[in-house]
């Protein structure tokens, strides 16, 4: 029976009681405790099952290693599966389920798995996997589905309703773990004046001490807690914050802090986790040690627990887990739970001990107290099913057999304990096996390495295997001295602080108990609670020839579960190491990888999510867009008009009404999102003739040129009009997605291969809303507005001017996409709204019509014009669309022309650009393959063409396709079949890519 | 010419700090290397002719009024004036660089400004940028960002920051500050 007891619990505020529900029922428990506490202090022992087997589960420990209490918590829009009971903070109105039952917590089919477990072995799914393969699909998979899982995926209609955020910041030394070791390294490291940051995971400073009755300079621990928090806080160059858990350590002093700010209270307003993004000169970590369960029959009965988990549970919160308490272990320390339960009222019928002879003070205390002293002794198993109703105890040499048997409701058991060392090896820091405390430790003299070659990583207290208080704290004083000295700081002449305990006695390694058990036993020691991994399961990996833990790792699942290993790690390869008959050190461990516990989505996404996800670029006609039926696409990162539908209008007929408006009378298109970058030196025209293809230096001022931009390799990457401002002076227009692509590509060239050309750019592309008139009635909308001489004389084709028109001072190019008379008129962007707004008014009478990114597809196509992204993928060269007009044959090179007389490139069998049309006028599929006879060397259909743009065009009144054919330009007039998704085919004939006015006449009026 | 109209015609947010869209501003994109002794004697005129201020060294920024030249790159200017003044800036830049190789352009429409007013200015900032506004000098100009797209800022006075960035993003940019500056959120770093 697990009680709340009395003048215990220096966490709770017994004067605030908060109520809570655990699987629909009401409970109990005071604020400062958390969810673990509050359930033991209800006596719910089960509070889950397990992943494989849906054994009953209980709390296991007091923190973040806790492998098996994970609930469902919250509801509706702040419900999250897998949260550890043990670092939940309880707060009025908690909701909690427990996870991976079915149908009860109580009552589960699944647990018959457990009967089953011979066939649910190490390497059961890989061993399902193999063979046979329709009894995986058939069988396994649905039954598997059916019963294992951990917690429930979140509604996905719902968003989640807290907000979240990141924030960058930066220090001398970053001290992770708030502990007397954190403590002591962050006023090391702050007295000398250096800039530092204290993270502490959970809500208190001072971690174990106090609950270990650890005295400081002659005083209990706290007081000295007390004092040492205080002093921090009031140093104007140290941060503390409590509920951040130093999460990851990475390259270059970055580290991530996971703070949780309202967890303990959904009342707090602001965000719920900050993620801090921290930059450290120096990282200490002070992150203490996780207690090693033991390997015992039955040890993950509810009721068995860490003995220092136990000690907590009756020091911070009040909680007696048992009324009779066995403790079980290999070293001293657990002898403080028995002295602490007995000293409360607890009752402890023994203290088993693995070693044959104990005499430390530890244990002539407990002794003292009459608590008997079982050395030699081991738990041969545990009795009891849903909690904990006695243990065998048998020789821990021996196989098992029990000679008598105590009754209890609780095993507080100790297998030594493991320094924290994760934020020391996440980057690369080293460890040691420390054969005398039976633990991996950090190796000072191979840190985690800076960009200097310096180590940037330190560990403090515990987490180096400092287990005793004193040299704790001497350790950690010596971490935050050398951490500043580091930064090129002197250390303060203060030293460590005094904390002498009594001496103890050195433990035993036991990995299994007992020594030599029998296998029945060795089936029922668990190793990793989470995932079911037992003693028999990393036996067995050996046994079939696993001797890598990363491999045994995979194989058996050990340490794959939510804990990440945190209690089963050393535990595992230990037994492994013994299977393999190799010493501890040379099986190694598994990597340590970041996050140190899981973080929240939410905490990595920050800011970024609704509104403000991604950047959305905008024009300044954006406004008038949407007030004007604009059905939007993406094109990098703008949305443009796709088209303009009126009410009750589909896109297609939307398209088709645009379409044929410009064609007829005048159409409207913002043209603001593509790329204008300028290109000004004495050197100008020399760099642009070897970024286009064509030729760019023999362009006059005043007037434009179409061109193409290839990679080194060949590739046409952009295409777009050039204009020549003055003599040294171009201005190059590239694609809407090319506009910083291309830019960056030219500083490329400049910074790298040419930087003793003397060219300068700059992207002007957000200086100008450009505005396309289009179409044979563009001209007179312009002189109306009056101004400029747009005639045919004043502004040929492919000229620019610029004036003043309407009033706007602009930048007027005769350039056309669409084959019809057309002007672009670019305007500061600040203005660019007032002038649309002026031409529409303008165009009013002639029929004006806005059109969107569709249309001008359309009427591309229909004149053959390629785009970049439908023509060309990446693998296509201008050759191929025959844009060989545009490259020129003068220039001695330009990017891409080396790579453009590569014998592939100039092969005579690379698909060419045709027009393709159905006989019956239908619109082909988008990205069809023409079928050729025969099939491939793999034995697939072999293809001589495919369609790379395809529309309804409502000029022709029938389906226009462009598409690259083998042999393509000489075959004008054939037949081709091109496949289809349904297997049915469709022909198409070849024709010239030109479908309308081949001759530019409407374009040139 | 109708009167220039800035991205978000002014917006206005109150949180953990003040957040305002201020008006158009005039900016003036100059380039020039300004590692040649030949060349930076003719920039150090052009700035001075477009602004009336010297040269800023290398990440500072030099404001008067509603003047100011920010280092942006070894080789490259920005110039800040009123707006109705950006175009004789330019002529006058361009006269004075007449006889070395640069590059000064009007850029004024192509950016957006914002201030942000209050004690808890750098800490709204750090959320999206990753800069330390202890080791930030009085005077400095950082390029750096805000989240997902780039951005610059300085100090202009006790708790009052300029933020610049590209004017295509305002909207996400003012969002981006009105979510950092939301009432709650303070960190208490700065």
């Amino acid at each position: 029976m697990s009680t709340r007891i009395p003048n215990k619990g220096r966490f709770l505020n017994r004067a605030a009681p908060v109520s809570f529900s655990f699987n629909g029922r009401t409970y109990g428990g005071y604020q400062g405790d958390t969810l673990a506490s509050a359930l033991l202090a209800n006596d719910l022992m089960l509070v889950g099952r397990s992943f494989k087997y849906h054994r009953p589960r209980g709390i296991v420990a007091s923190g973040a290693e806790e492998p098996n209490a994970l609930v469902n918590l919250g509801q509706g829009a702040r419900f999250e599966p897998n949260q550890r009971t043990t670092t939940t903070e309880l707060f009025e109105g908690l909701t909690a389920r427990s996870q991976n039952h079915w149908p009860s917590l109580e009552f589960d089919v699944g647990a018959v798995n457990g009967l089953f477990s011979r066939f649910f072995s190490a390497g059961f799914y890989y061993k399902t996997f193999m063979f046979p393969r329709w009894a995986w699909k058939h069988l396994f998979e649905p039954v598997i589905r059916q019963s294992a899982g951990l917690g429930q995926v979140p509604d996905p209609d719902l968003k989640d309703a807290d907000t979240y955020e990141h924030f960058h910041a930066f220090c001398d030394v970053l001290v992770i773990g708030g502990g007397v070791a954190g403590l002591q390294s962050a006023l090391a490291a702050g007295e000398a004046g250096a800039r530092v940051i204290l993270l502490e995971q959970t809500a208190h400073w001072g971690g174990r001490a106090p609950v270990d009755g650890v005295e400081i300079n002659g005083k209990p621990a706290e007081i000295w807690i007390n004092n040492a928090v205080e002093c921090l806080e009031n140093m104007a160059n140290v941060t503390i914050v409590r509920r951040c858990m130093g999460a990851g350590v990475y390259d270059h002093g970055y580290a991530l802090g996971y703070e949780r700010l309202s967890d303990h209270d959904p009342t707090v307003k602001g965000p719920r986790h900050r993620l801090w993004r921290i930059r450290a000169a120096q990282i200490i970590a002070a992150t203490g040690a996780i207690e090693r369960p033991l390997a015992f029959a039955g040890n993950d009965i509810p009721g068995v627990m860490l003995a220092s988990a136990v000690r907590d549970y009756l020091e911070n919160w009040g909680v007696m887990v048992g009324q009779r308490t066995v403790i079980v272990t290999n070293n001293d320390d657990a002898y403080r739970t028995a002295l602490a339960l007995k000293r409360a009222g607890g009752a402890v019928p023994a203290v088993l001990d693995a070693r044959n002879h104990v005499t430390s003070p530890l244990a002539e205390e407990v002794r003292a107290l009459g608590i008997p002293v079982l050395e030699g002794r081991a738990i041969a198993r545990v009795k009891g099913g849903k909690r904990v109703r006695g243990v065998g105890v048998c020789l821990q040499n021996s196989a098992g057999a029990a000679q008598e048997e105590i009754k209890c409701d609780c095993i507080a058991m100790s297998g030594g304990w493991s320094p924290v060392v994760h934020l020391w090896s996440h980057c690369g820091g080293k460890l040691l096996w420390d054969a005398a405390q039976s633990c991996f430790r950090p190796d000072p003299s191979r840190p985690p390495l800076g960009a200097d070659g310096k180590g940037f990583v330190k560990t403090a207290g515990a987490a180096s295997g400092e287990f005793d208080t004193n040299s704790t704290l001497q350790d950690a004083d010596k971490a935050g001295k050398n951490a500043v000295k580091e930064v090129g700081i002197t250390p303060t002449g203060k030293s460590a602080p005094k904390a002498p305990q009594p001496e103890q006695a050195p433990l035993q390694p036991v990995w299994i108990m007992p020594d030599k058990a029998t296998v029945d036993l060795r089936m029922k020691m668990w190793l990793d609670y989470q995932n079911d991994v037992k003693v028999t399961d990393v036996q067995l990996a050996a046994k079939e020839g696993y001797e890598s833990v990363e491999h045994t790792k995979r194989y058996t699942t050990l340490g794959m579960a939510t804990d990440q290993g945190k209690l089963s790690n050393i535990n595992g390869l230990a037994v492994l190491s013994d299977a393999l008959g190799r010493p501890v050190p040379q099986v190694g461990t598994t990597t340590f990888r970041p996050p140190y516990t899981p973080i929240s989505f939410g905490a990595i996404a920050g800011e970024a999510r609704g509104d403000i996800f991604q950047p959305l670029k905008t024009t300044p006609m954006q406004v008038w867009h949407e007030e004007n039926g604009a059905d939007w696409e993406p094109v990098g990162q703008w949305r443009r008009p796709y088209c303009y539908r009126r009410s009750g209008e589909t896109r297609d007929l939307a398209v088709i009404r645009e379409v044929k408006a410009t064609r007829s009378g005048i159409g409207l298109l913002d043209a603001s999102t593509l790329g204008k970058i300028m290109v000004r030196g004495p050197d100008a025209g020399r760099f642009l003739d070897m970024l286009y293809t064509n030729m760019m230096s023999s362009l006059k001022p005043g007037r434009c040129r179409y061109g193409l931009m290839c990679s080194e390799n060949g590739f046409l990457m952009d295409d777009g009009v050039v204009a020549r401002l003055d003599e040294t002076t171009f201005l190059c227009h590239t694609t809407t997605g090319g506009a910083d692509r291309i830019h960056a590509h030219m500083e490329e060239w400049l910074q790298t291969e040419w930087w003793d050309w003397q060219v300068y750019t700059a992207n002007l592309t957000e200086q100008f809303a450009q505005i396309g008139v289009v179409g044979p009635k563009a001209r007179a909308v312009l002189e109306k507005l009056g101004g400029l001489d747009v005639g045919r004389d004043a502004l040929p084709f492919m000229a620019w001017r610029e004036g003043v028109l309407a009033g706007f001072d602009v930048r007027l190019y005769r350039i056309s996409f669409s084959g019809e008379l057309s002007y672009e008129i670019a305007v500061p962007a600040g203005q660019g709204r007032a002038l649309w707004d002026l031409i529409w008014d303008a165009g009013q009478e002639f029929g004006i019509t806005p059109y969107g990114t569709e249309a001008l597809h359309v009427m591309r196509a229909e004149k053959g014009f390629i785009m970049i992204g439908d023509e060309t993928d990446g693998t296509v060269i201008p050759q191929d669309l025959g844009l060989n007009w545009a490259i020129s044959r003068k220039k001695p090179d330009y990017i891409g022309k080396r790579a453009q007389q590569r014998s592939f490139m100039q092969n005579p069998a690379r698909w060419k650009l045709v027009g393709l049309e159905t006989p019956d006028g239908s619109v082909l599929p988008d990205g069809a393959y023409a079928l050729a006879e025969g099939t491939n060397e793999n034995g697939q259909r072999a293809m001589q063409g495919r369609v790379t743009s395809t529309y309804y065009s409502p000029t022709l009144g029938r389906g226009i396709a462009l598409g690259l054919v083998l042999h393509g330009p000489d075959r004008m007039g054939e037949e081709l079949e091109f496949g289809l998704l349904d297997q049915s085919t469709r022909i198409a004939r070849i024709v010239d890519p030109v479908f309308y006015d081949k001759d530019g006449e409407k374009q040139n009026v | 010419m109708s009167d220039p109209v800035c991205a978000l015609n002014n917006a206005v947010f109150d949180g953990l700090v003040r957040l305002e869209e201020t008006g158009p501003r005039g900016m003036v994109t100059l380039r020039g290397d300004l590692g040649a002794a030949a060349v930076l004697k003719s920039v150090q005129k052009a700035v001075k002719d477009a602004t009336g201020l010297p040269v800023p060294a290398v990440r500072r920024i030099v404001l008067q009024k509603e003047y100011g030249a920010g280092w942006m790159s070894p080789d490259e200017l920005l110039l800040m004036m009123p707006y109705d003044e950006a175009g004789r800036a330019v002529k006058a830049a361009d006269k004075a660089l007449k006889a070395v190789h640069s590059l000064v352009v009007n850029v004024s429409d192509a950016r957006s400004v914002f201030r942000l007013s209050g004690a808890a200015a750098p800490e709204v900032l750090a959320k999206l940028a990753p800069v330390d506004f202890t080791a930030m000098a009085p005077d400095e100009i950082r390029r750096s960002r805000l989240a997902q797209v780039p951005a610059a800022f300085w100090r202009v006075g006790d708790d009052t920051y300029d933020v610049v960035a590209f004017r295509s993003v305002s909207s996400y940019v003012f969002e981006l500050l009105k979510t950092a500056a939301a009432p709650g959120s303070g960190v208490g770093f700065y």
